[in-house]
């Protein structure tokens, strides 16, 4: 097979074909959570422990999965992007990073809700919400340094160079706010310690996190069809669009 | 220009210490010649950790628990402050450009001005401490470690901080991006600085600390100039 890998490395032709894979994406994100939220909020058992706030993981875990997947996602593009001085890449890696902090938020802010009923806290500085919050940082900063600069081609560049800077410390920064919050061993609570789980509460967290995926990637693919439309606003291809045409 | 082709490719040997030596001793003379400027940051430091037992209590055994924390937050704001003028000024007037287009390597060069900031704002931060630590009732041993901590670390804040002011040179309200930018990257260093402190203080001895800190300012000096040189170059462009 000789196929052209090269094909959709261009704005011009992968445009259409984000177009082309937006609706499945996001109906199979659609479909998977309806499936997930059923078996998490319904056919699963209330646990014996925490009672029914434990459900609230089927939201919080394929968030956090995503969060971390994301920004090694982003930070691929963005080597991409540097190293072969690719247009796209560097738009794929500026459209995955606010999907990238929503998904952060969500979830600390889902984190903080089973903590309240689960530890009774609503923040508690373990090590791995603390790393959470410094990646939720790293997304803003990622974002506040694109919104800074005018010129796209710089921002992609000063974006790359930070993203890339950005995911060789993770693992450093991951690993200090692990040995810091051992040594602080005070009242904390330990989340490390998760209870072994029924085989139909890892079938609802898995089908969501796969819905959050197919979610990530649609979103992605959305933003992406934008950017380049703003980007090559002055480009041929642009003005031959039907969207384009009929606005 | 292609940045990477230029950034990376071998460079004889003996056109790279000349170079560092270069940028160091004319970074030194222009920064000494604003002596005022270097004394502010520095009074900056000492009035931030001031501040914190106003703001606590004077009690000396909760001063003596925070005091690592505190002296480490504010060496972070030090440097955080003093960032600016690794490259601003020399954007401004044109020598960063003149800098960059030399046949001398742009790594050896900015290493070189990286030095020189350390030399005039880290090394002052870690040589006033001790006094700083005295009034913060910390023991001879947990001066001692301060010291070799702020020694040890203040290079990697100047390294890595190098990085985020040349990726914010001539932005708009770049000072505040510059901490949002890099801030979160000094998060492992204030953990293994102020523990090691404290560590010391409480009897657990700070060698794990001390190593670790280590091991970041080698890796900071073999990655960092080189991530430092592209995003002058990007700026640049």
């Amino acid at each position: 097979m000789n196929a052209n890998w090269f094909k959709f490395a261009s704005p011009a032709t992968f445009y259409p074909l984000a177009g082309r894979l937006i609706p499945w994406f996001a109906t199979g994100a659609a479909v998977l959570a309806l499936v997930g939220l059923y078996i998490g909020l319904i056919a699963a058992p209330t646990d014996a422990q925490q009672g029914d706030a434990y459900r609230i993981i089927f939201i919080h875990v394929p968030a956090a999965w995503m969060s971390m997947f994301l920004y090694v996602v982003m930070a691929g593009w963005s080597a991409a992007a540097l190293g072969f001085n690719t247009r796209l890449s560097a738009m794929m890696a500026q459209a995955i990073a606010p999907t990238g902090a929503v998904m952060t938020f969500i979830a600390l802010w889902t984190g903080a809700f089973w903590g309240r009923p689960t530890w009774g806290t609503y923040w508690a500085w373990d090590a791995r919400m603390t790393s959470e919050l410094i990646l939720l940082f790293l997304y803003l900063g990622v974002i506040a340094l694109r919104n800074a600069i005018d010129d796209p081609r710089r921002a992609d560049r000063a974006c790359g160079v930070l993203a890339l800077t950005g995911v060789v410390n993770i693992p450093i920064i991951y690993f200090s706010v692990y040995w810091w919050n051992t040594l602080h061993q005070g009242s904390s609570v330990s989340l490390t310690k998760a209870p072994a789980m029924a085989t139909i509460m890892l079938t609802g967290m898995l089908i969501m996190s796969l819905a959050a995926w197919f979610y990530a990637i649609a979103a992605t693919l959305a933003r992406v069809r934008t950017i380049m439309l703003e980007r090559e606003r002055g480009a041929g291809w642009v003005a031959t669009l039907r969207e384009v045409r009929t606005a | 220009m292609n940045a990477t082709a230029s950034t990376f490719a071998p460079e004889p040997a003996d056109m790279v210490w000349p170079a560092i030596r270069w940028a160091v001793a004319r970074d030194l003379k222009v920064a000494l010649r604003s002596r005022a400027e270097l004394g502010v940051q520095l009074l900056f430091y000492v009035i931030v950790a001031s501040l914190f037992p106003l703001a606590t209590t004077p009690e000396r055994n909760t001063l003596a628990s925070i005091g690592p924390g505190v002296l480490w937050v504010a060496a972070l704001l030090a440097s955080l402050l003093s960032l600016p003028r690794l490259f601003a000024g020399d954007h401004a007037d044109g020598t960063l450009e003149q800098i960059a287009l030399s046949p001398y390597p742009l790594v050896a060069l900015v290493s070189g001005k990286i030095v020189a900031h350390w030399l005039t704002t880290g090394l002052p931060v870690a040589l006033i401490a001790p006094l700083l630590g005295l009034q913060y009732a910390l023991g001879g041993e947990a001066l001692a470690v301060l010291v070799a901590t702020l020694l040890i670390g203040t290079p990697i804040l100047s390294l890595l901080g190098a990085i985020g002011a040349a990726l914010t040179l001539g932005l708009r309200a770049s000072g505040s991006l510059l901490a949002l930018l890099i801030l979160p990257l000094y998060v492992p260093v204030l953990i293994f600085g102020a523990g090691a402190v404290e560590a010391t203080r409480t009897g657990l001895g700070a060698s794990a600390h001390l190593s670790l800190l280590g091991a970041g300012l080698l890796v900071a000096c073999v990655g960092a100039p080189f991530a430092c040189a592209a995003a002058v170059r990007i700026a640049l462009d």
